[in-house]
């Protein structure tokens, strides 16, 4: 199968070094140094000698992808990478998910939500380039910072919000809060507290779909799983354990490393021998990948690639990200340790105004387009924070409520009887 | 009087040829001991003897509670009207997993050599054969990371068994047991069940060393969210397994490694037990005796002793770990006024430990004496044979317990 994996580029190691000088400030989509080395790859890995041999297998600059491709839009441009009402949606969903968090901060600073909040402000492109390919049945799965992996599986923002603020109306019905959003709905599956621990979780709902079509016999699940964490989750045993077994039963399954440099306080040179994330994919037997995070279009274009791959059940993908959070590791953090000249740099390179500026370019649409869908996403967070206000809290039954999906596990009363068939039991009243 | 069956060693698996008793019993009725090595005795679970002998001419009640009743749970009933097959107690619980997968195909069971190899206990053996590598997953060596992908699979509407191929293990596990396969369900607002089943030979083995001789019960008991169950007899140990398997709830399914090779006469028919209840092994009328696993056995074999010197102790298998049925236990100290509990896990906040505090809290005014609990020492279990003993409860200390506890509450024979 023809892979766009077969162009490399090798990332200089060190880079990315504490006292960093970033080339080209001025070029939004060239990111990182780079040299240009073309080397053969096999995307199929049969042995692990071959993948010693193979171990210069790496990254894709998806500009190199765009010169070879063919596009059968209707366009005269023959390296556009994404039609108008592409291109639009891609916007859009951007722009929700910076609004959200944007109004999140408004939120908590004004004491309508609490604890430990995490926002995404800065690595929308990830999120939008790779979830907007999504099937609905398709699976999610992220970290803490989850607000807009969910938006962009399509929860409502209001559900999410009301989440937020801890209502009955949440999708978790208030209980989970920032770091906890599932939906059954749109299949995300969290949401976890726990750096690492969502990573295995993602590798059994990949495994599912495995399971479902070859041992319950469901021709058409195809269902792809992704799997969203940072940096500092890569040196975490589960993220190793799971990539292990994703790659052994070539589970439908693409790992997703937000690599913002920082786990909280943590430099990522600071905490791995080798920071280049990628490398690790192909000791494990997959193809790895880097990407510029900041970058919806090249997120995509790899994206695509790598979902390809695991619908066609040809196994996992490590996809590192180069991305940057341009607001703290939480709204608690002061992030006094970022240098602040690093942070303007990725300033520039804000995925939101890039892909404007690659839309105007080209042509794809005008200013009052753009004007309308912020717009329409800034009424949209205002109905959310409305909609989360009037929603009511959770009444005291819902403590006892879900700890068991059968209550019978609470277990039989001195009186004989089941705890749970004491009407009175959910609001507490009952001896638990 | 009911037949103890005392614990064969069995630090490896063992297969049905190789058994062996390691101390001998005390009954004075007829069995068939032939020499040292032998099959083992049977033992029944609702405390009807075999050969009829009891030395108050008394034969057991089966359990009846108010609680909401399973199918088929009659042991006196069933057992009686239809022959039944003998089996093993890692035979009983592989017949239920081999029930439970053909009944309903997303049933799986994964764990370190549970497919080719067939368990390390062989209760696994013959599945892989029968329903594939898929169904019968070997995987690396990761606890952490399959029971979380057996997490994300039950979420996703599949119905894992994870094994722990020794109990002790699943403390590398214990990240996702804790935060996801007990909270999940809740953290989601109840969106996702998580219908997991998590098994594993536990307890103290022989000469198995500290790290192979953990009992883990007591670390989960505070995970909000799951249940505990601990077999003991073949019976109880297929109908646990099928109700744990047909659960909504988390389950984690204590076995343990000495009692692999008891064998026991089980019903034909198809059985499943409640995964809330507890078992009555011995009705009595002097004092309350709690325990579960292995350690039910010491206490029947104390029993004996006890019945012989002239006391009428009752023994209940508590079976359910958490919750407690506090209803069998409750009643149980409503007509003995005396309670002493026997279990092998650690003093401190042992599962024992837990218990005392739920007696005492419900049925407080019903005792005539504090409560005694009877548990391992708090020390890493030694490898050298007699000092590994000398951590357990033994029988002679059980019988002690009891006389001391009649005799300060004025009320023996």
């Amino acid at each position: 199968m023809a892979s766009a994996f077969y162009t490399i580029n090798t990332i200089q190691p060190g880079h990315r070094t504490a006292n960093k000088t970033f080339n080209n400030p001025n070029s939004p989509f060239l990111g990182s140094s780079r040299k240009l080395r073309l080397v053969p790859f096999s995307n199929t890995i049969q042995s692990a000698a071959s993948v010693r041999r193979q171990s210069t297998i790496v990254a894709v600059s998806s500009s190199d992808v765009v010169k070879k491709k063919k596009t059968n839009s209707s366009f005269s441009h023959s390296d556009l990478l994404i039609t108008r009402e592409e291109g639009l949606e891609l916007f859009e969903d951007m722009v929700l998910g910076r609004g959200f968090e944007d109004m999140c901060a408004q939120m908590y600073y004004r004491g309508k939500m609490f604890g430990f909040v995490h926002l995404y402000n800065g690595q929308e492109a990830v999120s939008t380039g790779f979830i907007k390919l999504l099937t609905k049945e398709d699976s999610v799965v992220s970290t803490y910072r989850d607000h807009v992996h969910a938006l962009s599986k399509g929860v409502p923002a209001r559900q999410v919000m009301s989440e937020l603020f801890g209502k009955t109306t949440g999708c978790c019905r208030g209980q989970g809060g920032s770091m906890h959003m599932f939906s059954k709905e749109f299949n995300v599956l969290g949401g976890f507290a726990f750096i690492g621990e969502g990573i295995p979780v993602a590798t059994g709902a990949a495994f599912t779909s495995k399971y479902r079509r070859e041992v319950l016999k469901e021709a058409d699940s195809d269902h792809v799983t992704l799997a969203f964490f940072g940096d500092g989750t890569c040196n975490n045993g589960q993220f190793f354990e799971c990539l292990n077994m994703a790659a052994l039963w070539k589970l439908p399954i693409v790992f997703v490393v937000e690599n913002n440099l920082w786990a909280i306080g943590m430099s990522h040179l600071r905490a791995t021998s080798d920071p280049e994330i990628w490398k690790k994919g192909p000791a494990f037997g997959m193809p790895g990948v880097h990407v510029d995070g900041m970058d919806v279009l090249k997120v995509r274009e790899v994206a695509k690639e790598a979902i390809g791959r695991a619908r066609r059940g040809e196994g996992p993908t490590l996809i590192e990200c180069e991305t940057y959070r341009f607001r703290g590791h939480s709204l608690a953090d002061p992030d006094e340790l970022r240098d602040p000249v690093e942070k303007s740099h990725y300033a520039t390179r804000d995925p939101i105004t890039a892909l404007k500026k690659y839309m105007f370019e080209h042509n794809l649409a005008k200013e009052d387009e753009f004007k309308a869908i912020e717009k329409k996403i800034e009424e949209m967070m205002e109905d959310a924070v409305e909609f989360a206000d009037a929603s009511p809290l959770p009444p005291r039954p819902q403590l006892l409520e879900n700890v068991f999906a059968d209550p019978k596990g609470f277990g039989i009363g001195p009186d004989g009887r089941y705890r749970c068939e004491d009407p009175k039991f959910t609001q507490g009243t009952a001896h638990v | 009087m009911a037949v103890v069956f005392q614990a064969i060693g069995a630090d490896t698996a063992l297969s049905s040829t190789n058994l062996f008793v390691s101390k001998r019993t005390h009954f004075s009725y007829r069995q068939s001991l032939p020499e040292r090595k032998t099959s083992v005795c049977a033992v029944r679970s609702n405390g009807i003897s075999f050969s009829g002998l009891n030395s108050r001419g008394r034969k057991a009640e089966p359990l009846i509670t108010n609680a909401v009743a399973t199918k088929a749970e009659s042991p006196t009933a069933s057992a009686a009207s239809k022959p039944g097959h003998e089996l093993l107690l890692y035979e009983a619980l592989r017949e239920g997993l081999d029930e439970e997968m053909e009944r309903d195909p997303t049933v799986w069971v994964l764990g370190e050599d549970v497919g080719h190899y067939g368990g390390s206990y062989k209760v696994t053996k013959g599945l892989a054969e029968k329903y594939g590598d898929l169904r019968v997953l070997d995987t690396p060596i990761c606890e952490n990371s399959f029971t979380g992908m057996a997490i994300g699979a039950a979420m996703n509407g599949l119905r894992p068994i994870i094994e722990g191929m020794n109990m002790g293990f699943l403390l590398l596990a214990f990240n996702q047991i804790s935060n996801n396969c007990g909270m999940l369900h809740y953290t989601s607002g109840g969106q996702f069940t998580i219908p997991v089943v998590i098994r594993g030979p536990g307890g103290v083995g022989r000469h198995l060393g500290p790290e192979h001789s953990q009992r883990l019960e007591s670390y989960f008991q505070s995970i909000p969210g799951i249940q505990m169950v601990a077999c003991s007899t073949p019976y109880n140990a297929k109908g646990l397994m099928k109700a744990a398997i047909r659960s909504k709830n988390p389950v984690i399914f204590f076995e343990h490694v000495l009692l692999y090779n008891i064998k026991e006469r089980i019903p034909d028919e198809e059985y499943v037990l409640n995964l809330e209840e507890a078992e009555m092994v011995r009705p009595g009328e002097q004092v309350t005796i709690l325990t579960y696993s292995r350690m039910r056995y010491h206490v029947m074999q104390a029993a004996q002793t006890l019945v012989n010197k002239g006391y009428d102790p009752e023994v209940i298998d508590i079976r359910s770990l958490k919750p407690f049925d506090l209803y069998t236990i409750g009643n149980s100290v409503k007509k003995t006024h005396k309670v002493l509990i026997v279990e092998e896990c650690m003093q401190t906040g042992g599962i024992g430990a837990s218990l005392m505090a739920a007696i005492d809290e419900n049925f407080h005014d019903y005792l005539d004496a504090r409560i005694v609990c009877l548990s391992s020492q708090n020390v890493p279990t030694p490898y050298p044979g007699k000092l590994e003993e000398q951590t357990l409860v033994q029988p002679p200390k059980i019988v002690t317990a009891v006389e001391q506890l009649c005799a300060s509450t004025g009320s023996c024979q």
